[in-house]
């Protein structure tokens, strides 16, 4: 073998994974720069230690209030509240679903012709770099405080999400499956029930169970610019200093995304 | 029955899948494609229901060229032909009896699919279907949960639900064990005897389609070399279609039938390891 010159021994031993980026010069300048501007950026953070050590007073208050919150005094504002965010939560998923689909149907390239694709995608992405809170600000200007400008809201930020998460399992479905309905002589409805909806049903399950408890936690944040909700109320309790209330308030929060997520879990296991 | 003349497909890479294939088949011949991997041996049955869209030349079904036809006409002419798939492309979601119906999507309406209203006669023909390819105990379990053999015994009920003058039949056994190849060749050969069905088999195993065709045609870059009757597939045939190799080596192994199966027994064993 040595007289052809293939020696496996030398390979064996000069042997290394290729690395990602091929060129070494490349790989050390990317590396350097990047460390250059982390330590610059951390340079350009101000940090005052003496307002940190005013505010630890602050919030080792609202920690405490944590041990005891108070859920007594205010019952009526949590409970109101409360159930103002679930029925904001489960009426904004409901609408926001409804109009994703179709726009997610649009929104893949595999199904959809040109025109109708960007103009969907369009919209995904109009609903995508609005956060929630302009939105909502938006929305309270045109309609006013409380909760149907919340409900707007949640809606439009469901479409980007869903629509986005949902058209991209569309143009990753096993395109055999769809071939084979369309070589039945269905028409194009027929395709999408037979030959794409059974495929993606399980994702659209989990991704509207998953926004349900996006939304629920974000019907608190929309609540504090005034859409309505628990998190007018947990505002009210924030302006007054009541941190009890407020501390009460957030663990109502945390208790029910936590069933939320925990019973989602449970749904998304069994729809397979 | 089904007339191609001078069928081109180029794709638009420059690639030419097709250069001008002519191919008459007539009611009931069942015919096996042969050919090397991107001979075209795909692209050609799907151009004749137009999966892929031909680049020139015509398709004539009976009598009608069914490369002019509009989008309804097209899905009129599609009912006429079955497709039986490689990877069996079964919904696999929708249960065994979904899927066999799926193949009575060209005649009826959208809500009547959608709410799985079949006519009566239909449901009826799918549970004789399923009866015939030995599944009928299964028409209520998912497709996924069917070995590849009982899956691509539902994709050929669904291909024949359809009522069909001729199956498009995209390599029906290149993903089952060589035992269960057989069944499903047998299978699909004896159903078209029964009902006079033409058929197009692609095909890899030469051996396999020699022993259940009356015809084959050999594909080489696009275009027919070789149409034929099987005992006239000489290592001198082979090298035409595929190329240079030793064909007599496999080919010697047993007299005139038995070389068939022997290596279907060999594969046998292969497949109980």
């Amino acid at each position: 073998m040595s007289d052809t010159g293939f020696d496996a021994q030398d390979l064996a031993r000069r042997w290394r994974p290729p690395p990602l980026i091929a060129s070494a010069r490349l790989r050390w300048l990317l590396g350097l720069g990047a460390a250059i501007y982390f330590a610059l950026a951390i340079g350009t953070l101000e940090v005052n230690w003496l307002r940190i050590y005013e505010g630890l007073d602050r919030g080792w208050a609202f920690v405490i209030a944590f041990t005891d919150p108070d859920f007594s005094t205010r019952w009526i504002d949590i409970r109101d509240g409360l159930i103002e965010s679930l029925v904001m939560t489960v009426t904004s998923t409901v609408i926001g679903i409804a109009i994703s689909i179709p726009i997610a149907f649009g929104a893949a390239r595999n199904i959809a012709p040109l025109p109708v694709y960007l103009l969907c995608r369009a919209i995904i992405a109009v609903s995508r770099s609005l956060q929630e809170i302009i939105i909502a600000i938006f929305f309270v200007a045109i309609f006013g405080f409380g909760p149907l400008a919340g409900v707007l809201t949640l809606s439009f930020a469901t479409i980007g999400f869903l629509s986005k998460l949902l058209a991209e399992d569309i143009e990753d479905i096993d395109k055999g499956q769809a071939e084979a309905v369309r070589a039945t002589g269905a028409r194009w409805l027929q395709l999408m029930n037979y030959g794409i909806q059974p495929q993606v049903m399980p994702r659209l399950i989990g991704l509207s169970l998953y926004r349900l408890d996006i939304n629920f936690r974000e019907s608190a944040v929309v609540g504090l610019v005034g859409a309505g909700g628990i998190g007018a109320t947990l505002n009210t309790a924030f302006d007054r200093y009541e941190f009890d209330t407020a501390a009460a308030i957030l663990i109502s929060i945390i208790g029910i995304v936590m069933i939320a997520e925990y019973s989602s879990g449970l749904i998304r296991a069994r729809v397979q | 029955m089904l007339r191609l003349e001078k069928l081109v497909k180029q794709y638009k890479t420059g690639d030419k899948a097709l250069k001008g294939v002519d191919l008459e088949v007539p009611r009931g011949q069942v015919l096996a494609l042969i050919g090397p991997s991107g001979a075209g041996k795909s692209t050609l049955i799907r151009c004749i229901n137009r999966l892929v869209e031909p680049s020139s030349g015509r398709i004539e079904l009976n009598g009608e060229d069914v490369t002019r036809l509009g989008a309804g006409g097209l899905r009129q002419a599609r009912r006429r032909m079955g497709m039986i798939f490689q990877e069996y492309a079964l919904v696999e979601r929708l249960t065994v009896m979904e899927n066999v119906l799926s193949g009575q999507l060209g005649y009826v309406g959208f809500w009547r699919s959608y709410f799985r209203r079949f006519p009566q006669a239909a449901v009826e023909e799918a549970f004789r279907l399923l009866q015939r390819v030995g599944l009928e105990q299964f028409a209520d379990k998912r497709a996924d949960q069917l070995s590849g053999g009982q899956r691509q015994r539902v994709g050929i009920a669904r291909a024949l639900i359809q009522g069909p003058d001729l199956l498009l039949v995209d390599e029906p056994t290149a993903s089952l064990d060589p035992k269960t190849s057989r069944q499903i060749m047998r299978l699909i050969c004896e159903l078209c005897a029964e009902r006079q069905l033409a058929a197009i088999i692609n095909i890899h195993d030469v051996a396999l389609a020699q022993m259940f065709v009356q015809r084959i045609v050999g594909l080489r870059q696009g275009e027919v070399v070789y149409d034929g009757t099987p005992d006239r597939m000489t290592p001198e045939v082979l090298t035409e279609i595929y190329g240079e190799e030793d064909w007599a080596a496999t080919r010697d192994k047993g007299a005139g039938d038995g070389h068939a199966a022997q290596a279907v027994a060999e594969g046998d064993a292969m497949a109980a390891m």
